[in-house]
């Protein structure tokens, strides 16, 4: 057996590498995977960074700021595979949602209108919303700023946006010191679940098939490993297929809720499985498909136009200088060949292509691969406008004309 | 130099501060990680911060350390990216430490090496203070699951005793879990404890 260890915060979506390990995928793969579990970001990454692990759970944004060195701790990283698609939502306390559309389902159904109401109910609140994100580079702020930017919000400017870890949200939103926050699940669940919060808008909804989780190695480890990272990659695909298995959604709750991993009870994990979500408290839940994607539609292949919009953000909202170098090592990050490498003998459908438009699909659509047959499902953005990695420089300009002055 | 000491642990914040004042830093303030203490943190302008790896709220202190102007000066993580073992050993205690930067690293090196022992010694101090927490707990099952067996079975202390070890040996089991499972049945059988 050869240890590996890996980092990973208490979030749903660490259920790959929860299920790797306790389903044997991993062990099968002659790996002894040893999970660390860390309550915060910054943790993660130092791990990482500094080699105490060989891997880490991590969102997609600070695999990239961290490798252009935009935090603390500058790294070349490399993410050859996303552990999920999608899997977060925004909660607001009652008493702010009850400026937007009486009707929960509606404000999901119809996320333009709901993002207009959302600006309005900014300026009928008593002072400057609190809104609590996960980091700065996490996929969820950025899909945040995107989605009320398209109602002329200004999130650096109308909002007070403060980090607080996924763990501690709900009792910050509680105690009243936030309005509401965007995490991964179970926390936006176990706030409705505890009659505060609202879930007001769903990662889903905004982005149809949003960037999340990957899993993230130093790149001179990786390189240095391939025959560790070879065995691993399978190991995960197989068990990302076993987490996507709804059969399988009462044994991975349960084996989520241990206090080791998430920690968090069967009901509250669940939601985010089944995309049964409860929105507001004491009412039923309301069917939100492919609210988390774990293996199907190639969910863990890493498109390097994903990291690309992700950098499309990071320079929209001033976090990152622009240039073509930056703009090549961001793309490198998302690291599709050693996907291609690492799971050539899996039996999955391989994409032909590494890039494509992103939010340019309104219906399922066939692609091209390089065995076996690939269905995509639709991956439009909410204001359905489509990214197209070729030319960054072209949708930046599209977006700064929206207003939000 | 001004030390803030961000803990969740009012005990652990004690054990470092002291060992800080003994070493001759006086300027030291212990920051508990919870509702504004960032704010706190740049009213205070510390030249090294000290903090729990494990503690959660490591991502809002480092956004601070992004957007906040009141830092006159960028604060680096640690004290040399390039001394590995260092910061090796800082992460297996537990410490992460912020360093306003241009701060000469002879002078936050003594600082890291002194909370790294610290820390140490605190988890040290933890697991044997748990572990006698255990055995105490331990002690009074097998002393309930003895009164049990000398009630119902008329024995004296020493035979009671010995029923229970001889059961655990030849099971195989530690002597607690005989003694819990005893309890247990006894409960439901409706018996004393």
């Amino acid at each position: 057996m050869i240890p590996v260890s890996v980092a990973f915060l208490p979030l749903t979506d660490s259920a790959v590498l929860i299920a790797a390990r306790e389903k044997g995928f991993a062990t099968d793969a002659g790996l002894a995977l040893d999970l660390v579990r860390t309550t915060s970001w910054a943790t993660a990454r130092d791990r990482l960074v500094y080699g105490q692990v060989q891997a880490a759970h991590m969102l997609a944004p600070l695999a990239i700021a961290v490798t252009l060195g935009l935090g603390q701790h500058p790294a070349t990283l490399a993410a050859p595979f996303k552990l999920n698609v999608n899997g977060n939502a925004l909660a607001m306390a009652s008493d702010f949602a009850a400026a937007l559309d009486p009707d929960p389902a509606q404000r999901l159904a119809d996320p333009v209108a709901a993002a207009h109401d959302f600006a309005g109910a900014i300026g009928l609140h008593r002072r400057k919303p609190v809104i609590g994100i996960v980091h700065r580079f996490s996929s969820h702020a950025l899909m945040l700023r995107y989605w009320l930017a398209s109602a002329g919000v200004n999130a650096d400017r109308d909002l007070s946006l403060r980090v607080l870890p996924p763990s501690l949200m709900v009792e910050a939103l509680r105690a009243g010191e936030i309005d509401g926050f965007i995490a991964g699940e179970p926390w936006s669940s176990v706030a409705v679940a505890d009659g505060i919060a609202e879930i007001v808008a769903a990662g889903s909804r905004i982005w149809q098939r949003g960037v999340e989780k990957v899993l993230a190695f130093r790149a001179d480890w990786m390189e240095a490993h391939p025959d560790i990272v070879d065995r691993l990659l399978p190991a995960l695909a197989r068990a990302a297929a076993w987490c996507d298995d709804a059969a399988n959604h009462d044994a991975l709750a349960a084996l989520l809720e241990r206090p080791e991993y998430v920690g968090r009870s069967a009901a509250e994990l669940m939601p985010a499985l089944t995309g049964r979500i409860v929105l507001r408290p004491g009412e039923g839940p309301i069917d939100v498909p492919d609210f988390l994607l774990f293996q199907r539609e190639a969910a863990n292949f890493p498109w390097r136009s994903q990291a690309l919009w992700i950098y499309s953000q990071l320079v929209r909202w001033g976090m990152v200088k622009t240039g073509p170098q930056i703009e090549r090592r961001a793309a490198d990050v998302f690291r599709s060949d050693v996907y291609r490498r690492a799971l050539a003998g899996s039996g999955l459908p391989m994409p032909g292509a590494s890039m494509k438009v992103e939010g340019a699909l309104s219906s399922p659509m066939s692609v091209g691969t390089h065995k076996g047959a690939l269905t995509l499902g639709p991956d439009r953005f909410f204001d359905g406008r489509a990214f197209d990695p070729n030319d960054v420089t072209g949708y930046l300009k599209g977006l700064a004309a929206i207003s939000t002055d | 130099m001004r030390i803030a000491i961000v803990d969740d642990s009012g005990l652990r914040a004690t054990v470092l501060g002291d060992g800080l004042r003994e070493a001759g830093y006086d300027d030291i303030h212990v920051v508990p990680p919870r509702g504004a203490f960032v704010a706190i943190l740049e009213r205070m302008a510390p030249d090294v911060v000290l903090m729990d790896l494990g503690s959660p709220s490591r991502d809002s202190l480092e956004e601070m350390l992004v957007v906040s102007r009141a830092l006159a000066r960028p604060i680096a993580m640690f004290v040399d990216q390039s001394d590995d073992a260092m910061i090796g050993a800082a992460i297996d205690a537990g410490v992460s430490a912020y360093v306003v930067d241009g701060l000469r690293k002879e002078r936050v090196k003594p600082i890291l090496d002194l909370a790294i022992r610290r820390f140490n010694a605190f988890a040290r101090m933890q697991a044997d203070l748990d572990e006698a927490r255990t055995a105490l707990a331990d002690r009074k099952t097998v002393d309930r699951a003895k009164a049990i067996l000398m009630k119902t079975r008329g024995l004296q202390e020493p035979e009671a005793y010995a029923a229970l070890r001889s059961a655990a040996m030849n099971q195989g089991r530690k002597i607690v879990d005989v003694a819990e499972a005893l309890i247990t049945a006894s409960s439901l059988l409706g018996g004393i404890e």
